[in-house]
């Protein structure tokens, strides 16, 4: 995949990690934090908004399945590439995902109680252009987004 | 509480600023406490003044849908900034008849 090829041959140009608590009440300063990150790219509102929603995905799912009845940690790192590639890292160290191919099926939740519509990673993956989820049963999970803004020509 | 009008036996509900996990919780019971009271045959939902909405959006308009049906009645959805279009054509909510284009008419009734 050429995406995939860029990545791994980039140089990182900027790098910012944040940690916070997961609260849901952070879900807000999380898509914010890294949309302020990204804005040095001069993306599109459009842009910024599909950053800002797939970030609220993952740390949502961070919130209601990772540390489901406990808070703990969640963890961003916010890279920007070469390319105008930004590579999103959302890191937590909850109960992990048993099947990520089932996981990641559109309208498959386990939390239906709380009105999950199951859309997560669909939204993440129609919002980005790489998602990749790594997860280990009992020790957590880390989803990747990567994201390309494009070019702004005369903007130097 | 959200501002609401019911008008006939239409109930709109006007949500605002950013709807995710967080702020879904206290929309969706204000939203439910209305619908109690009013005993609505149609809730609107109207979007205009929400700035962001992540997939809790979705299952807040899904919610309200079973709902509504279980008391006969339906949901519309109007008003959905050009920002928020995406996700509600991912939603497949679509395929439920819930979009419509505005209607706001009977702003004047309380």
């Amino acid at each position: 995949m050429f995406l995939k090829e860029v990545v791994n041959s980039v140089k990182v140009l900027n790098e910012m990690t944040v940690t916070f608590e997961s609260r849901s009440s952070n879900e807000s300063f999380a898509r914010s934090a890294v949309a302020a990150f990204v804005a040095q790219l001069d993306p599109t509102i459009g842009e910024l908004n599909d950053i800002r929603t797939a970030v609220s995905e993952a740390v949502t799912n961070c919130v209601v399945h990772a540390y489901k009845d406990q808070i703990g940690k969640i963890s961003i790192n916010v890279r920007i590439l070469s390319d105008n590639i930004v590579c999103i890292r959302i890191r937590d160290k909850g109960c992990g995902i048993e099947d990520i191919d089932k996981a990641m099926e559109p309208l498959f939740t386990t939390a239906p109680e709380e009105e999950r519509a199951g859309l997560g990673f669909a939204v993440m993956q129609s919002f980005c252009d790489i998602v990749k989820v790594r997860s280990n049963v009992g020790s957590g999970t880390t989803v990747t987004l990567n994201k390309r803004i494009s070019p702004r020509v005369g903007n130097g | 509480m959200p501002k609401s009008v019911m008008c006939g036996n239409e109930l709109t509900v006007y949500l605002s600023g950013d709807i995710d996990h967080h702020s879904a919780r206290k929309i969706r019971e204000a939203t439910d406490a209305l619908i109690q009271q009013n005993q609505p045959g149609v809730l609107k939902l109207n979007f205009g003044g929400v700035n962001f909405m992540d997939s809790s959006g979705i299952g807040l308009i899904m919610g309200r849908y079973r709902m509504m049906l279980l008391y006969g009645g339906s949901v519309k959805v109007v008003n959905v900034p050009d920002n928020l279009r995406r996700i509600m054509e991912l939603s497949g909510l679509s395929s439920l008849n819930v979009f419509e284009r505005s209607g706001e008419f009977c702003e004047s009734v309380k």
